[in-house]
Order: C-alpha cells, then sequence, then structure tokens
C-alpha cells in the first residue's frame, strides 16, 4: 500500500442521516468527471444505500462479502459506472451483517483496490461506533466527517474525532451539510463559524453544502447532484471535489446572499 | 406570553437566539463527553478531593468541582471556600 499513491479517504459521521451516502457517490462521481480514477466502497453492511444513491442498484451481482469470502475477484465484484468509466462501485451486501467483515479484510481489499490503479478510494462508513466504524476506517489513511448544523449531529461528530484518533486518523476533513442559509441569517440556525469553533481547531473544513431541494430529487433519480450544473449543492460537492485534490484556492461558495433569486442565479453563473 | 415575547424581540430583549442557545448547549455537553467523567464518578472525585484537603484546610462545605472549558481544552476547577488555615495544626498522617 506504500508504494501507491491513491488516496484512501473514509467518510464517516456518527449519527445517521446526515448525508454521508450522498456525500459520498457525489464526490465520487465529481472525482471521477475530474479525471480521477474512483472506487466507491460501501462499508454499510446489511444496510446498502450507496448503489441507490448512485443508481446502480439493478447492476449489481457480487458484493464485498462475496470478495472477502473468496466467492468472487473484487474486479469481477466492482460494478463500472457507464455514465463515467472512471468510476466504480464496490457494494456492500444486504443480507448480512456487520461482522461479515473483519478491518485485515477491509485492508486486503483496499490495498487490492490501491494495486489496480484507483486514485481515489472512498469509502462509505455506516453510522454508530461499532464494527461497522472500525471496519470502514480499518483501510482509509484519511477520514472526511460530514455533520448538519445541528446539535445531536454536531455531538456525535466530536466523539467521531475521539474514534478517529484512536485509529491513528487524525485531522479530519469537516463538511457542514444541510446549512439553511436564511436561518443562518435569522440566527435560528448554528452557522458554519459555530459548528467550528465548537469542534476545535483539530478538524479542518473542505466544504460548505446548503440544503438543496435537488438532492432528493436526484436521489430519487439515482443521478448526483454533482452532475447537474444548475445545482448549488452539486456545485458545492465539485467545489469540495477540487479542494480535495489539493485546489485550496477554490472559494467556499458565499451562501449569505442567495435568498434573493438574483444572487443565487449571479453565483452560479460566476462559479461555473 | 406570547405577546410579550414578540416585543422583547422586537425590541432587542429577547435574551438568546435559538442559535446561541444551541450553541451554549453544545459546549457544555460537548465538555462533559470529552472529559468523559459519569456524574457519579465527579461526585466521588468531589468528595475525595474535598477529604485531602480538609485535612490541612478548613473548607467550606459549599465546594465544588466542575469541568470548565479553557481555551481550547477542558479544566477541572475546584471553588474551595477556606474558613480557616490548619496549617499550623500537626496533620495526622497515620
Amino acid at each position: 500500500m506504500a508504494d501507491n499513491t491513491g488516496r484512501v479517504i473514509v467518510i464517516t459521521s456518527g449519527k445517521g442521516g446526515v448525508g454521508k451516502t450522498t456525500t459520498t457517490a457525489n464526490l465520487g462521481m465529481a472525482l471521477a468527471a475530474m479525471g480521477e480514477k474512483v472506487a466507491l466502497l460501501d462499508a454499510d453492511i446489511g444496510l446498502r444505500n450507496l448503489d441507490l444513491a448512485l443508481g446502480l442498484e439493478n447492476r449489481i451481482v457480487y458484493d464485498i462479502v462475496d470478495v472477502v469470502e473468496g466467492r468472487a475477484d473484487f474486479k469481477k465484484a466492482l460494478i463500472k459506472d457507464k455514465r463515467n468509466q472512471n468510476l466504480a462501485l464496490l457494494p456492500a451486501a444486504q443480507t448480512r451483517d456487520k461482522s461479515a467483515v473483519s478491518p485485515d479484510q477491509m485492508r486486503k481489499v483496499v490495498a487490492d483496490l490501491l494495486g489496480d490503479g484507483f486514485t481515489f478510494i472512498l469509502i462509505d462508513c455506516p453510522a454508530g461506533i461499532e464494527q461497522g466504524f472500525k471496519n470502514a476506517v480499518a483501510g482509509a489513511t484519511e477520514a472526511l466527517l460530514v455533520t448538519n448544523p445541528e446539535m445531536s449531529s454536531v455531538r456525535d461528530a466530536d466523539r467521531i474525532v475521539g474514534m478517529l484518533e484512536a485509529e491513528g486518523l487524525h485531522n479530519p476533513m469537516l463538511i457542514v451539510n444541510r446549512i439553511r442559509p436564511k436561518m443562518v441569517k435569522n440566527q435560528e440556525m448554528l452557522a458554519v463559524e459555530d459548528v467550528q469553533e465548537v469542534l476545535g481547531t483539530n478538524v479542518k473544513l473542505i466544504g460548505v453544502v446548503p440544503d438543496d431541494e435537488m438532492i432528493i430529487t436526484s436521489t430519487n433519480r439515482g443521478e448526483p447532484v454533482s452532475m447537474t450544473e444548475g445545482s448549488l449543492a452539486g456545485q458545492a460537492y465539485r467545489n469540495i471535489a477540487k479542494r480535495l485534490k489539493g485546489d485550496e484556492n477554490v472559494p467556499f461558495l458565499d451562501l449569505d446572499d442567495k435568498t434573493t433569486f438574483f444572487g443565487r442565479l449571479k453565483k452560479l453563473f460566476a462559479s461555473s | 406570553m406570547a405577546l410579550n415575547d414578540f416585543i422583547n424581540k422586537i425590541f432587542g430583549k429577547d435574551d438568546k437566539t435559538a442559535k446561541a442557545v444551541a450553541k451554549d448547549r453544545l459546549r457544555v455537553v460537548l465538555m462533559h463527553d470529552r472529559a468523559a467523567i459519569p456524574a457519579p464518578v465527579m461526585e466521588e472525585l468531589r468528595r475525595e478531593l474535598m477529604a485531602v484537603l480538609s485535612k490541612y484546610v478548613d473548607i467550606d462545605e459549599t465546594a465544588s468541582v466542575t469541568l470548565e472549558d479553557y481555551e481550547d481544552a477542558v479544566a477541572l476547577v475546584a471553588n474551595v471556600p477556606i474558613r480557616r488555615n490548619r496549617l499550623s495544626t500537626p496533620v495526622n498522617r497515620a
């Protein structure tokens, strides 16, 4: 693994329902569109969902448990996305549970994917802090934390920071998801700065994604919103993909004046 | 009541916004989460600390031990009012 340049990033949150799977699908799609060779690994065994976010649910033949138990080669289990050949999914098993894969087996799968030339491996971590979490982080060398600007989500994220630390994953990247600019402006919702301040300096903000109805419609269609030009959330994900690749000059979306229609339009044109 | 709240809000007398309340509550809860000391253990710590201190000084019963936010870390803060210095009297260490 050491002689390979591929990046292995676990996408985690502690709390469920904050947008881990949506984030994984969108960053994967955006990175693939930028020419990276991306493998998405669904580590949520028993509660498979990444396939749905990508619209690949009908193409699953083998899953990660088939791979670790030797019924299928990982290359055979990988589903290549027809919209972008750079993107592949290794689905979770739906009929098993978190004990079906061990941390060592996970490391082996990741090493095989790196050996196959993937430049980005994104691991969609299950909610919770139990075995599923430990498996998902086992093969990762970087962590990306997703949180919502809401108390229980931030609290769980803080707990995860400590657990990542224990697994040797320091200074995780942070995405604040589902920001509602109007509520922030009216002092009704935690601002990105509040979340950062509370979580402390050992997490590094890499993106802010506004709450966007297009996330729902695009997920319904199985098309990650980062494929859609007209979506603010899609733009946010594309920006995060650029920052992940090391471009630190990508400006953060100015969400302040997004409440007016023209402000929103202007920003979209300016950023594309 | 509701009208009162509304008037307070208009004149900026509303003590705290929903955001500020959330942030304050979060800070407190994270402080305890990070220190990871359960309440019964905290009480035990307080009692033992007081027992040791009272060997040397005459301390007030209102003494408190709390976890407080100290810049980017958590500090254990003991607030112990001293009634009288007892250091002049020999201490029994047996």
